[in-house]
């Protein structure tokens, strides 16, 4: 890998060198590195662009990297990855995509992630977000994550994209059997004249389930962005969304949440709130020696943090 | 340290005429004083202070600090300056914890220890705050005494207090009485300059100005002016001055 490679691959895996435990390393649509450990396994799809995880059941404090590094200006990819985990695991996978494009051509990375979750397992799934680049060809990545909770297993997703994606449309959809579990943290920052979609799908359906999803949000410059969290409650279950964002200078936001009761014990709750920085918010720091400029980032960091 | 000259603040009022805040106000504050001021609610009190940290800006007149014209500094400046301020309803942050507020307070990198000082001097058990945001969870109580911990943090030559004691509580008050008198250390030229009602408060103070009306009513050392303040108020004279 070259070093706009690797710089990617640090900023959306935070990756010095090869990783512990299993990894799969994605550049310019094709594999650079994999290894593979006594526990996780990881296949080649043999009729399409992607790969199989398999991770036997009571694997537990393994990770998996699988990131996905562009720096060929003009390469869209379309990519299907599966994740078969079994039962009584507890394991971490962070994935990612960075997009390096000096060129005049789109560049763009869409992959569908697809989560089969087994029993009373935890899955600890990081996706991080990156573009950079002075091309004037788009960077644009469209993930679509897709999970299946069996009983008492489950997911924290963190999904992380702060810099540098011109579109995107991310969707996630999830349904939880019995006693599973969801939290989703969501942290985004749209700039220039960036889009970014947002869309949760979350069956509770399972008695005992919950879903908490919960996204930060700052809109800048002339960026627009759209937030949907749709929640139903299908049994006796708990579930919670909140989008909080922060709107400056030109740009847009949209915050739809939704969520549908079909069962009289479902607690349902969404919570959506937009605004700029609290002018009191600057002041006070200006108070303690900070510039305004200074402040307003003092506060977007701390708000993204 | 401090001069007020001639100071004047207006605003429009809901008729579009302009209504005097502050009015033709003149005020010197020297060094190592411990100044309390108070007065009738609406006199311009809070306004006042934030002309001095640069909140606001007069309409009229100049502030000079230590022999400097900062009229028309900005916050930020006056803030390296050397002056502080604690507001009477702090601001909450999401997602900045009070460590990060005290370390931006103090200017420069501060150990964990350095933090937790500030706040064991509020009365807070740092163990329990260091890490904690400074947003919604934190009582109004609370954050009243890490506002007070950052302007002890930020260790400047004048210190402003708007009504520091609202929101706190007994015990709570027993400290702040002490932050006060050790902040008003003999050895320092610093100078603080408290927004107050209270008797308690009142008591500490060198010298007490009375504002009312957008004027000074009174100024003088605290045995000369306390006594007249705590008749009751009808008879005042400061008060019945005004009316």
């Amino acid at each position: 890998m070259d070093a706009i490679q690797k710089e990617l691959l640090e900023q959306v895996a935070g990756l010095h060198e090869m990783p512990a435990g299993a990894y799969n390393i994605r550049a310019n649509g094709e594999a650079v590195a994999r290894s593979t450990t006594a526990h996780i396994d990881i296949v080649t799809k043999p009729d399409k662009s992607g790969i199989d995880i398999v991770i036997k059941p009571g694997t537990k404090k393994e990770s998996v990297h699988i990131p996905v590094v562009l720096s060929q200006s003009g390469l869209t990819e379309m990519v299907y990855n599966d994740f078969y985990i079994g039962d009584d695991c507890d394991v971490t996978i962070v994935a990612g995509c960075g997009i390096h494009n000096s060129g005049d051509q789109m560049s763009k990375h869409d992959g569908i992630h697809t989560f089969y979750i087994g029993k009373n397992s935890h899955v600890k799934y990081v996706e991080k977000h990156y573009g950079s680049g002075e091309g004037t060809g788009e960077r644009i990545m469209n993930p679509e994550t897709v999970v299946e909770l069996q009983e008492n297993s489950f997911m924290e997703l963190e999904t992380v994209q702060i810099r540098g994606v011109d579109s995107t449309k991310r969707s996630t959809r999830a349904t939880l059997a019995e006693g599973a579990k969801i939290i989703v943290t969501e942290k985004l920052m749209t700039h220039g004249k960036q889009y970014a979609e947002t869309s949760f799908d979350v069956d509770l359906n399972g008695e005992g389930s919950s879903a908490n999803v919960i996204s930060r949000a700052v809109a800048r410059d002339d960026s627009r962005q759209l937030f949907l969290a749709k929640i139903n409650g299908n049994n006796r279950c708990v579930g919670h969304s909140e989008c909080d964002a922060i709107i400056m200078d030109n740009a847009k936001i949209s915050a739809v949440p939704e969520i549908t009761a079909n069962h009289l014990d479902a607690e349902l709750i969404h919570e959506a709130a937009i605004g700029k920085i609290a002018g009191e918010q600057i002041v006070k720091l200006m108070t303690l020696g900070l510039t305004e400029a200074q402040a307003e980032a003092q506060i977007v960091n701390g708000f993204l943090k | 340290m401090l001069q007020l000259e001639n100071l004047s603040f207006q605003v429009a009022d809901e008729s579009d005429s302009r209504k005097e805040i502050i009015k033709n106000l003149n005020l010197t504050i020297d060094n190592h004083r411990f100044i309390v001021i108070t007065g009738p609610n609406g006199g311009g009190k809070s306004t006042l202070a934030k002309l001095i940290m640069g909140i606001e800006k007069p309409t009229g007149g100049r502030i000079l600090f230590n022999g400097q014209d900062i009229t028309e500094l900005s916050i930020t400046e006056r803030a390296k300056c050397g002056i502080s301020f604690a507001f009477q309803q702090p601001v909450r942050f999401k997602g900045i914890k009070v460590k990060d507020l005290i370390t931006l307070a103090a200017g420069d990198a501060l150990s964990t220890a350095g933090a937790c000082e500030y706040l064991s001097k509020v009365g807070l058990c740092a163990r329990d705050y260091i890490n904690r945001d400074v947003d919604a969870s934190l009582s109004g109580g609370e954050l009243k005494r890490i506002e007070i911990a950052t302007v002890l943090a930020r260790n400047t030559a004048l210190s402003v207090f708007d009504e520091p004691e609202a929101g706190i509580d007994l015990w709570s008050f027993n400290n702040l009485i002490k932050v006060f008198e050790d902040l008003h250390d003999i050895d320092s030229d610093r100078s603080l300059i408290i927004i107050s009602h209270q008797e308690r408060i009142l008591n500490i103070a060198d010298e007490i100005v009375v504002i009312a009306d957008g004027q000074v009513k009174a100024q003088g050392r605290r045995e000369n002016i306390l006594p007249e303040l705590l008749q009751d108020t009808g008879s005042c004279r400061f008060y019945q001055e005004i009316q």
